[in-house]
């Protein structure tokens, strides 16, 4: 791959998904792009990076795929599904008991461990969620995983990488060294395909935002702007889950870190983005500024 | 030092989750049969166990039984790794008390995050 073959692919990939690949990524693109040439019946990534110049639209789609699609698993990181479990959820159970209904947006689900994970914590929660309207709305950029996803079939490597065994004997379907998420937790799901440059408005407002390890890719300014367009869809009581290696400190002011929950955000109430008025989740508070 | 007790028959098993559990920080004793591991715990419980099910002399099943009803027994976490994949094998050992279950063929992640799930990392 030449020089010019990784510049046209930065720029290609930062246009199309917001990727934002450092001069140094040039393994990055070439262990993920060249088994996708092949595959395609090329030689080699200038191969590709000349089709994709001349417009072959589906072949545009697979790199950007193939440089997008993160590896993830059930639980990933554990502590923020302890918060949900521990905190979040019974806040939003009490802030919630009058119109008893919940929604839930994991922002870049991949191959849908991590919105099938919220589904199961929720079903965990049994009478006291019982009778509520749940909506957990579950959004990547990629076809060819939300395809994967809406199936839940998943490997025996799969379902043991950070799923308890109570959880797997309790909501998946073994069939040999496969195991299918029952029908009851795939349903709670909604698969949709989404960019995240681009508006999500139409998604409506949520209690809680998981948008864990995909802002990471994106530049500052990228971060700022959706970070701006979450506070938009968020609830003014609501919660937004960042990875453990992301903030939104020295980003924007449109969130406050939670005091003493690592990776949990609120609406800053300083900067008004929303109404007032709702109440801050019960046992929480907003952190000073650092 | 956290100690784990590594209960298998096949001396390349032992030897793979000794490197993977050293990686951890444990401390690590080894046993080739449950009735080893029995006297072993004997002599001291250990933090940890991980226990295949198919072994001579006495399987991870039986030994199981034996340690939960030793004083103190109830205390070590025990992880069962085996090739015993089905719900029913796996149904059986938590009713027994076992904490978590691999699978075999196991990796450095799958260990680690049984491990964190009890607690043990």
């Amino acid at each position: 791959m030449t020089p010019m073959d990784y510049e046209y692919l930065r720029k290609f990939l930062k246009e199309r998904s917001g990727l934002d690949l450092s001069a140094d990524k040039t393994y990055l693109v070439e262990s993920r792009l060249l088994p996708l040439a092949r595959k395609a019946g090329l030689a080699a990534i200038p191969d590709l990076v000349q089709k994709i110049k001349t417009g072959d639209g589906k072949l545009a789609t697979d790199v950007v795929e193939a440089m997008t699609t993160n590896e993830t698993f059930f639980f990933r990181d554990k502590v923020p599904f302890d918060h949900l479990r521990d905190t979040i959820l019974p806040g939003l159970i009490q802030a919630r008991a009058a119109r008893k209904s919940l929604r839930i947006w994991s922002a870049a689900s991949s191959t849908g461990q991590e919105p099938y994970s919220i589904a199961m914590c929720l079903k965990e929660k049994g009478a006291a969620l019982a009778g509520w309207r749940i909506d957990i709305v579950a959004t990547d950029l990629s076809q060819e995983v939300l395809e994967k996803s809406k199936a839940g079939v998943y490997s025996q490597f799969e379902v043991q990488r950070g799923l308890p065994i109570q959880l797997l004997v309790k909501y998946f379907t073994q069939s040999g060294d496969i195991w299918q998420l029952n029908a009851d937790v795939r349903s709670m799901v909604q698969f949709r395909q989404l960019n995240l440059l681009q508006d999500f408005s139409h998604l409506g407002t949520f209690d809680v935002i998981f948008c864990r390890n995909v802002l990471i890719y994106f530049d500052q300014d990228t971060k700022a702007v959706i970070f701006e367009r979450m506070a938009k869809s968020l609830e003014a009581d609501g919660t937004l889950l960042l990875g453990a290696a992301e903030s939104v400190v020295g980003i924007t002011d449109a969130f406050r870190p939670v005091a003493d929950r690592r990776g949990l955000y609120q609406i800053n109430p300083a900067r008004g983005a929303r109404p007032a008025g709702a109440p801050m989740l019960a046992g929480m508070r907003i952190a000073a500024a650092r | 030092m956290r100690t784990c007790l590594v209960v298998d028959d096949s001396s390349v098993i032992r030897k793979v989750a000794r490197r993977i559990l050293e990686g951890l920080d444990f401390q690590i004793l080894e046993a080739e049969d449950g009735e080893k591991a029995l006297e072993a715990c004997k002599r001291g419980l250990p933090d940890a166990v991980l226990l295949d099910w198919n072994m001579p002399v006495m399987d991870g099943y039986e030994f199981l039984g034996h340690l939960r009803r030793m004083p103190g027994g109830d205390q070590p976490k025990v992880v069962f790794c085996t090739t015993e994949n089905d719900v029913a094998h796996i149904a059986r050992a938590l009713h027994a008390g076992a904490n978590e279950y691999i699978m075999k063929p196991f990796d450095k992640d799958i260990v680690t995050a049984k491990f964190q799930e009890v607690g043990l990392i």
